[in-house]
C-alpha cells in the first residue's frame, strides 16, 4: 500500500492562544514496500508528520491517503512509539493482543497470532513477563512485535529506537531490517539519526526545521540486505555526509535559538 | 609519605531496618499495661475492665448467640453500603473523567455536596426512606461515595495520554478506552479511595448505628454504656479493631490480586 502526503499543513495553536506552524506545504509518496526515513533536526514536525499517517492528528490544509487495495482483516497502519507505549498492567502476550482484540479477533486467533510475532521478534519465554520486568531493547520488540501482530499494509516508527543504548539500537535496528526483509511492509521511519536514516531506509527523506517542510530526497545506493560492513562504504559514507552538510546549517540555528 | 583514608559508608543513617521483635514487644506491652492497671485494682472494672474479662466476655456473648446476630448486622450494613458506595463512586469518577460534559455537570454538584459531614444527613435519610436498614446503608453509601468517585477521577485524569494514544492507534472506541486504559489506570488511585472509604464506613456505621438502631456493634456499645456494662462495651471496641485491620488486610490482598504489574518481584 502507499502513503501519498499531498501538500500538507499543520498548525497547532499553544496554550497562548498563538499559532505555531510545525508543517508547511510536505508532499511526499511512500511507494508500497518501500522503507522511507524521515529525517530532520529536532522540532521539524516529522513526528507530527507520523501522526497524521497515523489519523492521530488532522492536517490544517491538504489531505494524507492512504493508496491500494485495502486487504480484508487487515489494518492500515500501526504506529510503534518511541518510548515504547506498552500498557503497563498487561503482559508481553496480552500486550501484542491490544491490537487483534481491538481488530475483533476471537481468542485463539489472537493468542496464535500474538505467539507468532512473539517468536519473529525473539520474545519467546518472555510472554507472561510484564514490561516493568523487561530492558529497553525487550520493551521495543514488544512495541514492534504489537504493531506487526495487526498485519499492517504500512508500519510507522516514531524514533524507536532512540531511547535504548548505542549497541542495543545498532543490533535492535540489524533485527528490524531482518524482520523487514522477511514482511516487506511499507515502513516510515522518523529518526533524528543520519547514520541510522541511511543503514535503514531506501529513500531519506529530509525536513527541515519548523516549520518542516522536504528539504529534499535521498536515495541510499546501499544493497540489501544491510550489514554493518556498509557502515563504511563510501555510498554509505557518500549519503551520510551529503544530509549532514544540508541539515548542519539547519542545527546550529536550531542552537543558537536556543530551541530543544 | 602518602596516608591512607578510609571512605566512610555515608548512607549508615539513612538504614531503615525491620526490627521485628520490637513490633511485636510493643504490642504486648500494652496488653500487659492494661493487664497490669485493672488486675491490680489500680484501675476500677467500672472505668477500664481486664483485658483477659474482655476476653472472657466475648466468648460468652459468642456463645449465647448475642454477639453474632449484632456482627452480621453491622456486617451487612457496611458491605451494602460499602459495596454500593464503591461502585457508584468509580462509575461517577470515570464518566466525569471521560466525558467532558460530565465533567462540567458533576464536577460542580460534587465539590458542593462533597464537604457536608455526612452523617448530618442521617436525620434526612431517616425521614426520606424510613429508620430501617436501608438508612444505614444509605449513610455508609454516600460517605463512601465520595472519595471514590474524587479519587477515580484524579486517577483518569493521570492517566498517560502516551497510552491512550497508543490505544486510539489500534482503533480503541469510547468503551475499550475507558476500559482497558483509564480503569486500570486508575486502580491505584481507586484502590488508596478504599481504603480511604473503608475508614469513612466504620465511623459511619458506629454513628449510624449508636443513633438509631437496636442491633449492630454501635447500639451494643451504646447500650452497655447505657447499663454500665464496661466489658460488653469494651468488647465492642475490640470488635470494630478487629474490624478495621480485617477490612485493611482484606483490601491489601485485593490491591496485590488486582495490580500485580505493580508487584516489585
Amino acid at each position: 500500500m502507499r502513503v501519498v502526503v499531498d501538500h500538507v499543513s499543520k498548525t497547532y495553536t499553544d496554550r497562548r492562544g498563538h499559532s505555531v506552524p510545525a508543517l508547511h506545504d510536505v508532499s511526499l509518496t511512500v511507494e508500497s514496500e518501500e522503507f522511507l526515513a524521515l529525517l530532520g533536526p529536532s522540532g521539524c514536525g516529522k513526528s507530527t508528520l507520523l501522526n497524521l499517517v497515523a489519523g492521530l492528528t488532522a492536517p490544517s490544509a491538504g489531505g494524507v491517503h492512504l493508496e491500494g487495495e485495502p486487504a480484508r482483516g487487515r489494518s492500515a497502519t500501526a504506529m510503534v512509539f518511541q518510548e515504547f507505549a506498552l500498557f503497563p498492567w498487561r503482559t508481553v502476550q496480552a500486550n501484542v493482543e491490544f491490537g487483534l482484540e481491538e481488530a475483533g479477533l476471537g481468542a485463539s486467533e489472537r493468542a496464535r497470532r500474538a505467539r507468532a510475532h512473539i517468536q519473529l521478534t525473539g520474545l519467546a519465554g518472555f510472554e507472561s513477563k510484564y514490561p516493568h520486568q523487561l530492558s529497553g531493547g525487550m520493551r521495543q520488540r514488544v512495541g514492534i512485535a504489537r504493531a506487526l501482530a495487526v498485519d499492517p499494509a504500512v508500519l510507522l516508527m516514531d524514533e524507536p529506537f532512540s531511547a535504548l543504548d548505542a549497541q542495543t539500537r545498532q543490533l535492535m535496528q540489524e533485527e528490524l531490517l531482518a524482520i523487514w526483509e522477511r514482511t516487506r511492509k511499507t515502513i516510515v521511519y522518523v529518526t533524528h539519526n543520519i547514520h541510522e536514516a541511511v543503514f535503514m531506509a531506501d529513500r531519506v527523506v529530509v525536513l527541515s526545521r519548523r516549520p518542516g517542510r522536504v528539504l529534499t530526497m535521498i536515495p541510499v545506493a546501499l544493497g540489501r540486505p544491510r550489514t554493518e560492513a556498509m557502515l563504511g562504504e563510501p555510498a554509505f559514507l557518500a549519503a551520510v555526509d551529503r544530509i549532514w552538510s544540508l541539515i548542519r546549517s539547519q542545527a546550529q540555528a536550531a542552537l543558537r535559538e536556543g530551541e530543544a | 609519605m602518602s596516608t591512607r583514608l578510609p571512605v566512610p559508608d555515608r548512607t549508615r543513617a539513612l538504614e531503615r531496618r525491620g526490627h521485628p521483635v520490637v513490633r511485636v514487644a510493643s504490642l504486648v506491652t500494652l496488653v500487659l499495661l492494661w493487664e497490669l492497671v485493672t488486675g491490680t485494682g489500680w484501675v476500677q472494672p467500672l472505668f477500664l475492665p481486664s483485658p483477659l474479662d474482655v476476653l472472657g466476655t466475648g466468648f460468652e456473648m459468642l456463645r449465647s448467640g448475642e454477639l453474632v446476630g449484632h456482627v452480621i448486622t453491622s456486617l451487612r450494613r457496611i458491605v451494602l453500603g460499602f459495596g454500593l458506595g464503591a461502585l457508584l463512586g468509580v462509575a461517577v469518577g470515570l464518566a466525569v473523567g471521560f466525558w467532558s460534559l460530565a465533567e462540567a455537570v458533576g464536577n460542580p454538584l460534587i465539590a458542593a455536596t462533597f464537604p457536608i459531614p455526612k452523617i448530618a444527613l442521617l436525620p434526612l435519610l431517616i425521614l426520606w426512606v424510613g429508620i430501617g436498614e436501608a438508612s444505614k446503608v444509605a449513610v455508609i453509601m454516600l460517605g463512601v461515595f465520595f472519595p471514590m468517585a474524587i479519587n477515580t477521577f484524579a486517577g483518569v485524569r493521570t492517566a498517560d495520554p502516551l497510552l491512550i494514544r497508543a490505544a486510539v492507534s489500534f482503533g480503541a472506541g469510547r468503551w475499550s478506552l475507558i476500559r482497558k486504559v483509564l480503569l486500570p489506570s486508575a486502580l491505584p488511585m481507586i484502590f488508596a479511595g478504599l481504603r480511604l472509604g473503608a475508614g469513612t464506613a466504620l465511623l459511619l456505621l458506629v454513628a449510624a448505628e449508636m443513633i438509631a438502631a437496636n442491633s449492630g456493634i454501635g447500639a451494643l456499645v451504646l447500650n452497655a454504656q447505657n447499663l454500665m456494662e464496661t466489658t460488653k462495651l469494651m468488647v465492642g471496641i475490640v470488635l470494630l479493631s478487629l474490624l478495621g485491620i480485617c477490612s485493611h488486610w482484606l483490601l491489601a490482598r485485593l490491591e496485590r490480586l488486582a495490580l500485580p504489574w505493580r508487584s516489585h518481584s
